[in-house]
């Protein structure tokens, strides 16, 4: 069909919305609301535009198109009402915009800045809020929410977990868990996808880049930092880099300009988990253990089946994530093999993720007071430190990682996106089972961003039933099916984030849906190049096993590698 | 513009209630009865055309209770019982004069009806002795109803001619007050049902719609969206489910006509729901209903307890292949779920959060299924319109609104409660004679119409029609029916501010003009009702800069918002601004509230010459901002003075000026 | 009055469209919604705390806190507004020290507005455990928390 959006032809499909054939057209209408793929609430009112034979503005973002439609996407009339719902927001917030997490990525300054909103003409009463600084990873600044509603839609809808909801009504409402209690006591599993959805600086990470400066500066301490496999695809975009780009070699290089002693790649220990979670799985099918066995990598995963599915916890394969695991490593045998006092080791994780933050705090990853991660970095604060520092990523040279944990296989890499893990799993899995390395190393079955992946793949005798699960909702509903008694399956790998950790709630803001697409490409085009493609060929991961560990699932694995799980009670 | 008022020929009060078809007798308890006289007879007793004992009539609606309705009952219930007397004791409904409550008729066999106005407890048994005397001229006498082979008393003025009811056309309520709404037998006698039974062998549901639309209905909620049109639309869905709604959630403050209606005639709500549901092709009928009217709630849950025992709801109502049943929804108290798609998402179990349209609710509407929401009054009009035929609908009234509108009177004026006229009936018509005009012989100001979406109509306007257009042409709008008069005492800009108070809590908070500008509306008129004392370096500025803002501010309240509570919003301001500017003008230039409501800006003295030094005021001052030495005059000191008005509330001997 | 486990047993497999419902009842039978009701109706339903909760909220007609002896509603619909109802509750909250939804510290009393009561005819109107009082002046309101006052505690909350 064909529509006129300002006095242009357009052609339209029927059933689309009118912002959809608005953008198609090259023109830019503002939202605050809307939601990629869900179904638009029509909240915040930015997309309102005129349309000729209507009384009122129409909301673009929910209105479907028709025959004929005559569009004004800035009528004096549709810009009037977009700068006076800004000046509305910007009336009652805060006005400390200079000490914002949020300054320079903040949705709302952006469209005051794009509407011209110069003067203040409103001068409303602000809203009294307290700072939820409760949970072990997240914020909350209530007084700087402008009620757009996708925390709690992302939430709900796209996470299944429902933390939190609007409480109250009219102007007095307001976002929160049940009974406006802080975050601690909710079922909030720190995903961070709230963080990733939130237009301003109401939802954000507990920082941890002062307590990393301050035991850079501190001469004593030996700071080691290890980094996930998602954050060297994603980091060039916190630097204006178009998304797609690995800049590993260079942030290596400036993880040492920052001043950390010993930079580790954690794709390293994620070789490792391969190995011990392979084992595990082997392990599991030969002695009819409890099946089907689920991956155990993603904290805000662990936290949601010990909260709503604590009968599901003996599912999940016992291996640390590999951020933990080589934490383990590094304050037992690395220190002791150095003479190094692990008390004096600085450990620091940068990773694409908030939960994270609550893994390395959780007391079965802390020993005799020595925590096996002192403290995670999310990618936007590597970027932060990154700045602070005047350094140029782009023009850094790139360098490697140290031994002995800075050489990994590609496989260990593929952690980083949806499907990853059991890609690596299979291909070692199939070597652990049938002493022999499988044809096609590609499972292409598990790529992509599909909610979720199933495949019954041969290995040796077996045909193992596996499933891949991209975000907490669809886990659940994996989750749901077994409960209602589905038996076919041996393997689930489940990423909190939907769409892995490439997508992750530690990730550069506000980038466009299509770097999520660009990440994941680079990650497969890093394995496809990559000579060593299997976990068990990482000849760093076989020393550790010849010289410390002995054999997977051995007793010093057991000790160090693995961990357990308990029923969380919180408000659900 | 003072336009000729448009008078419709305007029917009596009341017109004999219809007669049953004869198919319907078969229906009446008790089985079936042979036509002819003795089916006459019942009938007859049934329409208290005849009585075999007298019967007393006491109004026990919500607001003859709050007057004391319950304590008279018991006191006559006594009052019989000691002097050995039979005679029927009927609860009624309110029959809309709430300030005359609590309201006894009484009828005795062969005459007609009386009806009596105050008559708490105490006074009922001398009132009835009185009666069994024959001696019925009393102070609290209101008038005899006429009744077809009845007596009437004789020099006891009409109720048709009393300036209550005398320019009314009772069509929805003609059985409020009268009947008893727990006998279905007394409604089927008085015609109820006869229109369902008609229409569902008569009458396919295309045509219903047809005449629905032909008859010019238009929704009574609100909004005047034609009723008929609505019904097509749905209709036409191909559906296996549809639903229908009966939005009882009268949210408007100072409106009860919804409840009036449910608690004095449930039945006409039950029928007009069944044809609706017929008309579109529903199955299922929803009453959302305030859980604040438990009243109403009992009373329409007996009523659909009964149209189901007896067949008119259900499977194959009336033995057609027609079936249709009805749940009752309390709502929980949110005014904006008196929009549509917040109600559905209430029933749904969620906020009342209006949700985007299109998909319009007669395509997708609750649980995803085609839905037709209609207010209590407009389906409570339907079974008129089938069994009298849509021209005699449309006969009455304007050009563009038919039939008759129900109000809730209430405010400041002599004759308070339910009154429905004939569209068309000049508004000047109901307040100064239906509602006896402004007590105290103080000067009329204002009728605020239409509730917080509505708007408050000047003296200079009075004389308008009642119908959509010409209320939506003076800045209101037809809303519920709610008409609170406000006298000289009233100011302007205190009202709207109520309002604006109001809005911004009962907006749902999803769109941001709405939540947000409803809410700096409020704060700009606290601003400028906000005495100078309070204020602090750059309040002044801030107030001044809000008031220009304030007409933009409105503009694109009512342009972007979501729903159409958000919509119609700033309408209390605007109004308000358009009729009554000069009191604005005062408040914000003058720094003076012209009325002296709003105590910021009044400033208080002490009479001298009155003040007889009994120091009440001194001691009661909450700021010590009044000395004086006993015995001798006060005075108050400005500076310490926050006027709050306590020393004019305590001094006895009125030496409290204000100004 | 019905337990808690006895209203939500009455909704066997319902879903969410019964939860208004069985909080209206549930604080029908308890006075108030308590957190451990609302998790548990949660429960039941199958929804996460956080929406019950934020239901609950979004409706005048919950409250979280328990009442006292003596609930006072006062109305504050156009016609008691207009009639003085500003200044009948301003002298309630004075007297008693409380606000809308809140309760007095010795449980006597809990003061909540409701919109309108549509008793408009008897405004300014104020509402006590169901029971109208009409014309209501500060000075009555006064009289009347005196009244209940001297009644005392002799009755249990929420009758």
């Amino acid at each position: 069909m064909r529509i006129e959006i300002n006095e242009r032809p357009v052609e339209a499909t029927q059933g689309e919305t009118l912002l959809t054939a608005i953008r198609r057209a090259g023109v830019r209408v503002p939202t605050l609301c809307h939601m990629e793929g869900l179904p638009p609430t029509g909240a915040c009112r930015l997309c309102v535009v005129e349309v000729e034979g209507q009384r009122g503005l129409i909301p673009s973002c929910s209105y479907p198109v028709y025959e004929g439609m005559k569009v004004r996407t800035h009528s004096p009339r549709a810009v009037r009402a977009r700068h006076t719902i800004v000046e509305l927001l910007l009336s009652n917030h805060p006005d400390d915009c200079l000490y914002c997490v949020r300054n320079g990525t903040c949705e709302l300054r952006k469209l005051a800045e794009e509407l011209g909103v110069h003067q203040r003409r409103f001068t409303g009463l602000s809203r009294a809020s307290r700072v939820d600084v409760s949970g072990p990873a997240l914020t909350r600044e209530p007084s700087k929410c402008v009620l757009c509603g996708k925390c709690v839609r992302v939430c709900e809808e796209v996470q299944g977990v429902g933390a939190i909801d609007f409480i109250g009504r009219g102007s007095a409402t307001k976002v929160g868990p049940a009974f406006d209690e802080a975050l601690n006591l909710s079922s909030c599993v720190l995903c961070g996808q709230c963080v990733m959805a939130c237009p301003t600086g109401a939802l954000h990470e507990q920082s941890h880049v002062k307590q990393v400066l301050d035991a850079l500066r501190n001469p004593e301490m030996m700071v080691v930092v290890q980094h996930a496999p998602a954050v060297s695809v994603t980091l060039a975009e916190a630097f204006g880099l178009p998304p797609g780009r690995d800049v590993d070699g260079k942030m290596v290089a400036a993880l040492r300009r920052l001043g950390f002693h010993r930079v580790f790649d954690t794709a390293f220990s994620a070789d490792l988990t391969v190995m011990e979670e392979a084992s595990e799985l082997v392990h599991r099918i030969q002695s009819r253990g409890t099946l089907p066995m689920m991956t155990s990598c993603s904290p805000a995963w662990i936290k949601f089946v010990e909260e709503f599915y604590p009968g599901f916890t003996g599912h999940l394969s016992t291996c640390k994530s590999p951020q933990q695991m080589l934490g383990a490593i590094l304050k037992s045998h690395y220190a002791e093999s150095r003479g190094l006092d692990p008390a004096k080791i600085y450990s620091v994780a940068v990773m694409p993720c908030t939960a994270k933050k609550f893994e390395a705090g959780r007391p079965e990853m802390i020993h005799d007071g020595v925590s096996d991660i002192d403290a995670v970095l999310t990618t936007r604060e590597l970027a932060e430190l990154i700045r602070m520092h005047g350094l140029d990523l782009e023009a850094l040279p790139p360098e490697k990682a140290d031994d002995p944990f800075g050489g990994r296989s590609s496989a260990g890499k593929l952690f980083g996106a949806t499907g990853g893990v059991m890609e690596a799993a299979v291909r070692t899995a199939h070597y652990l089972l049938t002493g022999k390395e499988m044809d096609v190393l590609d499972a292409v079955e598990f790529r992509g961003l599909e909610g979720i992946k199933e495949a019954r793949v041969r290995v040796g005798d077996l045909e193992l039933g596996l499933a891949v699960a991209s975000g907490l909702g669809n886990a659940r509903a994996l989750l749901e099916q077994i409960q209602g008694g589905r038996s076919d399956l041996h393997f689930i790998e489940v990423m909190s984030c939907p769409g892995g950790c490439i997508a992750g709630g530690g990730q550069i803001i506000g980038v466009d849906p299509g770097a999520i697409t660009a990440r994941m490409k680079a990650l497969y085009d890093i394995d496809a190049r990559s000579a060593v493609r299997v976990a068990h060929r990482n000849e760093g991961v076989r020393t550790l096993y010849d010289t410390f560990l002995g054999e997977p699932l051995g007793e010093a694995s057991h000790r160090l590698l693995h961990t357990h799980y308990t029923p969380r009670h919180v408000i659900t | 513009m003072t336009q000729a008022p448009e008078r419709p020929n305007a029917p009596p009060c009341w017109e004999p209630p219809p007669r049953p078809i004869t198919e319907l007798a078969s229906y009446l308890s008790g089985g079936n009865t042979p036509p002819g006289a003795v089916l006459n007879e019942r009938i007859a007793l049934l329409r208290r055309e005849r009585l075999v004992r007298p019967a007393i009539f006491v109004g026990t609606g919500t607001c003859g209770l709050g007057a004391g309705a319950g304590r008279t009952l018991q006191a006559i219930r006594g009052h019989l019982k000691a002097r050995h007397i039979e005679a029927d004791l009927v609860e009624v409904g309110c029959i809309g004069l709430c300030s005359d409550e609590p309201l006894v008729d009484v009828q005795l066999p062969g005459r007609t009806r009386l009806s009596f106005r105050a008559v708490t407890e105490e006074k009922a048994a001398p009132l009835l002795d009185g009666v069994w005397a024959g001696q019925v001229k009393t102070p609290s006498l209101v008038g005899q109803f006429s009744g077809d082979g009845l007596d009437p008393w004789p020099k006891v003025p009409w109720l048709h001619d009393n300036p209550f009811f005398a320019p009314q056309t009772r069509w929805v309520l003609a059985n409020c007050g009268l009947v008893d709404p727990s006998s279905l037998d007394e409604t089927i006698a008085r015609g109820g049902y006869s229109a369902l039974h008609q229409t569902l062998r008569t009458l396919k549901p295309a045509q219903v719609c047809d005449r629905v639309e032909r008859s010019g209905l238009r929704g009574r909620g609100g909004g005047g969206f034609p009723t008929g049109r609505k019904w097509h639309v749905a209709r036409a869905q191909a559906a296996s489910q549809k639903y229908l709604i009966c939005n009882a959630d009268e949210g408007d403050p100072g409106a009860f006509m919804d409840r009036a209606l449910i608690e004095g005639d449930p039945h006409r709500l039950v029928e007009g729901m069944a044809l609706a549901g017929y008309a579109i092709g529903a199955s299922l009928g929803y009453v959302y209903i305030r859980a604040e009217y438990p009243l109403a709630i009992r009373r329409l849950a007996k009523a659909v307890d009964q149209a189901r025992e007896r067949g008119f709801l259900g499977r194959a109502v009336l033995g057609s292949a027609f079936d249709f049943d009805i749940r009752i929804k309390q709502g929980a108290g949110a005014f904006v779920c008196g929009e549509e798609t917040a109600l559905m998402n209430s029933i749904e179990g969620r906020r009342g959060m209006p949700r985007p349209r299109p998909p319009y609710p007669a395509e997708k509407g609750l649980f995803g299924k085609p839905t037709v929401i209609n207010n209590v009054e407009t389906l409570a009009n339907v079974p008129g319109i089938l069994l009298r035929g849509d021209a005699w609908f449309s006969a009455l009234g304007t050009a563009g609104s038919k039939g008759t509108k129900v109000f809730a009177l209430s405010g400041k004026v002599n004759r308070t409660g339910l009154v429905e006229v004939a569209m068309g009936t000049p508004l000047r018509q109901i307040v100064f004679n239906v509602g006896g005009g402004i007590p105290e012989g103080k000067a009329y100001k204002a009728v605020q119409i239409g509730g917080p979406s509505g708007g408050c109509i000047p003296s200079s306007q009075l004389d308008i029609p009642i119908d959509y257009e010409s209320l939506k042409a003076v800045g209101a709008m037809m809303g519920s029916g709610g008409l609170v008069v406000m006298d000289e005492g009233t100011c302007m800009v205190d009202v709207a501010k109520f309002f604006m108070d109001f809005i911004q809590r009962e907006s749902c908070g999803k769109c941001i003009p709405c939540r947000e500008g409803t809410r700096r509306m409020l704060e700009v008129l606290e601003s400028i009702t906000r005495g100078r004392r309070g204020e602090k370096g750059a309040d002044a500025l801030q107030r001044f800069q809000g008031i220009m803002a304030l007409n933009e501010l409105a503009e694109v309240i009512k342009d972007s918002s979501l729903c159409g509570l958000g919509q119609s919003a700033p309408n209390p301001v605007l109004s308000t601004l358009r009729w009554f500017r000069d009191e604005y003008e005062a408040h914000i230039y003058d720094r003076r509230c012209p009325a002296r409501v709003c105590p910021q800006l009044l400033s208080y003295s002490i009479n001298a010459e009155a003040c007889k030094g009994c120091a009440l005021c001194l001691k009661k001052c909450p700021t010590d901002a009044i000395m004086g030495a006993p015995k001798s005059p006060h005075y108050i000191i400005q500076d310490k003075c926050i006027a709050c008005g306590t020393c004019l509330t305590v001094c006895k001997s009125r030496a409290v000026l204000v100004q | 009055m019905p337990t808690l486990q006895v209203i939500l047993n009455e909704h066997p497999h319902a879903g969410r469209d019964a939860l208004i419902p069985v909080l209206q009842q549930v604080q029908e039978a308890q006075g108030f919604l308590s957190r451990g009701a609302i998790t548990a109706i949660g429960r039941h339903l199958g929804l996460p705390a956080s929406k019950v909760y934020g239901v609950a909220t979004f409706y005048n007609q919950f409250r979280f806190q328990p009442l006292g002896t003596y609930h006072i509603q006062v109305c504050r619909g156009t016609a008691c507004h207009v009639k003085g109802s500003l200044g009948t509750l301003e002298s309630v909250q004075r007297l008693l020290a409380i606000r809308p939804g809140g309760t007095t510290k010795d449980g006597l009393f809990s003061l909540e507005t409701v919109a309108c009561l549509g008793a408009c005819g008897l405004a300014p109107v104020v509402c006590v455990n169901g029971e109208f009082f009409a014309g209501m002046t500060p000075e009555g309101l006064r009289r009347l928390l005196d009244t209940f006052r001297k009644r005392g505690t002799a009755h249990d909350p929420g009758t």
